[in-house]
Parts: structure tokens; sequence; C-alpha cells
């Protein structure tokens, strides 16, 4: 069974993250778009902690018996190489638009040079 | 029961022909419709200026409508349904038009109910106008997971909104000017018209609904899928519960 203190220790770090998710969202600091990925990390690694024993089942399946909180961690890595995933795909795209833009740019304004000229 | 007759604008009504009125149209690679669509506007209203605002499309989507003589802008990349309908709000709103009713490129709406969406905005009942497809007794068909999916939407905006609301994710509109200034300072991303339609009650607007009927779309594809379409309703149902505790956008100002 997993210590209470790192079940505890583990459900206010969750807890902490969807707080800190809803205020970015809510202070248009991050879109809804950007931010569920985060939120599904946050109520699994939160129903993970509170629910010792559905953890110990888990941990039971994997085969790890000594120390069920390792398949916490496993978990919540797993989760941060996924958003990581998701953001280097986000990161492309713009990268991608912002030469769109550059080029739209750089097209417009020797338009309008000649234009004035 | 008895169904009252929607009020209607006439063609050539004054308080109509008074205002700077325009259409704005959302096109993503709608080059057999968009034609159309213009036509059946200026059949209601020639003198309606039309903005096509072309998403990114990668069809001739822009020079058909260029062709037809409407305004065309055309977005370098695809912003989405938001970005691009805002865009015409922005247009609308630096233009000085007082006056704007959405109509999609796509044909699903039907420019020959615009005088239903028209009446409430010119007798100054209401800042936006929503055509829906649920409000009357129409008979829209529309598959089943789809409309499940907007009666839970149409559900939650009611609650939130205080308001009956049948048809929160219809994109057939009249606005004002107020609204058009708004919306041109602020508009969400996908599936923007429910977040919208909570926008409008924080800033103390007024919506009314008014049945209309819609078409099946005639060409084009549908740009939302079935398992999209879970994805888009939590995500769109998390947008309207923070935008509930989001502080208000400032509306652009008149210059």
């Amino acid at each position: 069974m997993t210590p209470l203190p790192i079940a505890i220790a583990a459900a206010v770090a969750s807890f902490a993250l969807l707080v800190i998710v809803f205020e970015l969202i809510r202070s248009r600091r991050l879109r809804e778009r950007y931010a569920l990925l985060w939120l599904l990390t946050g109520f699994v690694m939160l129903a993970l902690s509170l629910w010792r024993g559905g953890l110990n089942t888990i941990a039971g399946w994997a085969g790890v018996e000594t120390y069920p909180p390792a398949v916490l961690f496993a978990v919540a890595a797993l989760f941060v190489i996924v958003v990581l995933l998701h953001y280097s795909t986000v990161i492309s795209k713009l990268a991608d638009q912002n030469t769109i833009l550059a080029q739209r740019l750089a097209l417009l304004e020797r338009e309008l040079e000649e234009k004035e000229a | 029961m008895t169904e009252l007759a929607t009020p209607e604008v006439r063609r050539g009504d004054p308080r109509l022909v008074a205002l700077r009125r325009i259409a704005i149209v959302p096109a993503l690679n709608e080059e057999e419709c968009v034609q159309r669509v213009i036509d059946e506007i200026r059949a209601f209203d020639p003198d309606l200026e039309i903005v096509v605002v072309d998403d990114g499309s990668i069809d001739r989507t822009s020079a058909a409508a260029a062709a037809k003589g409407a305004q065309v802008v055309r977005l370098p990349f695809n912003l989405g349904i938001g970005g691009a309908v805002q865009t015409g709000f922005r247009f609308a709103f630096e233009n000085g038009f007082q006056l704007a009713v959405r109509v999609d490129g796509d044909g699903q709406h039907d420019p020959a109910e615009l005088p239903k969406l028209l009446e409430p905005v010119l007798a100054g009942e209401a800042d936006i106008v929503v055509g829906s497809r649920f409000a009357g007794r129409g008979g829209y068909r529309s598959s089943r997971s789809r409309r499940v999916g907007i009666t839970i939407l149409a559900r939650v905006v009611s609650l939130l909104v205080r308001q009956r609301v049948t048809d929160p994710t219809s994109g057939f509109q009249a606005l004002n000017r107020h609204a058009i200034a708004l919306f041109a300072a602020d508009y969400p991303h996908d599936y923007p018209e429910v977040e919208a339609t909570v926008m409008v009650f924080k800033h103390r607007l007024r919506l009314k609904e008014v049945p209309v009927r819609m078409r099946e779309r005639a060409a084009g594809r549908s740009s939302i899928g079935a398992l999209t379409s879970v994805y888009y309703m939590i995500k769109v149902l998390l947008a309207i519960v923070v935008a509930m505790f989001r502080r208000n956008a400032v509306p652009l100002e008149e210059r």
C-alpha cells in the first residue's frame, strides 16, 4: 500500500496543478485547447493518489510488488511525455504559420513600396 | 396551440435601408457554393455589402467570390471558424457598418430567412438575433449524436445565461453595432457561438432566438467528425464554464 504521506503529497500536487491550469485559462494565458491535456493529467493523478487500493491493483497488474507509488511516477512521466510531444507538434505548426506570415508581410511591403515609388 | 408568425422585415424597409449593413460570409473550400450564397443574399437586399472571409481555402473560393463582386478577405492560413468570423466582425467594425448578418458560405443558412433575423434588431429589441433550428416546429434533420450534443450544450448555456437557448451552435445571426464592437474585440475559437452566447450575457447585451429553417449542406464537407465532436463537446463545456468566471473584455472603442 502507498504510504499515506506520499498519497497526500501527490493529491495536493495534483489539485494544485488543476487550480493553476484553471486560473491560467480564466486569465486568458492558456487556451482551452492546450489546457485539456493538463487537466486530464491532473484528474488522473488526483484519482490515483487518493484511491490507494486502485493504485495497488494497477501496480499488481504491472508486476510492481514492492513499491506501488512507482506506478504513480510512471503514469505522471507518461503524461508529461504526451504533453511535450503535443507541444512539439503545436510549435511546428506555429513555426510554419510564422514563415507564411513573414513571407506575406515582406511581399506586401514590396508591393507597397512599388506603389509609392 | 397556435404559433404566432414571426415578424419579418420587408425588402426595402426604411429602417433597413437607412443603415450601413454587411453580410459576413465565412467560407472554407466552398467554390461550388459561395456564388449561390452571394446571389441569394443579393436577392433579399441588393445593397447589402458582402464580405467573404476565405479561411485558407485550397480551392478557388476567393476567386469565385470576387467574380461575383463580393469583398474578399483571404486569410494566409486556416484560422478556424472563430478566427475567420472575427475577421469579418473586425472588417465590419473598422468600416463603420451598423448592422451585420452572418451567413455561412456552405449554403446551410438560407438568406430567404434573413427577414426574420433582422426584425428584432431593427425594432431595437435585441443586440444579437440567432436563427434557431429547434425553436419552432421545424423539421431539421441531423444525426442523433449531434442532436444530443446540441441539446446538452443548450441546457448548460440556458442555465448559465438564465434564458432559454435552443440552438447555441447556430451561426446564422444578425448583430447591431454594439455586438459587432464586442466580437471585433473578443471572439472565441472553435465552436465559437456557444461561448459567444455566454459573453453576450455577461456583457448584458440582449440576445433573441427566432425559429428558422436551415438546409442540409449542399456541397463541401462538414468540418466535424464523430470522435472530434466529443472532444469539442468537452472543450466547449470547459470554455463556457471558465467564461463565466472571466473578466469582461473591452469592446472596441468608436474612433
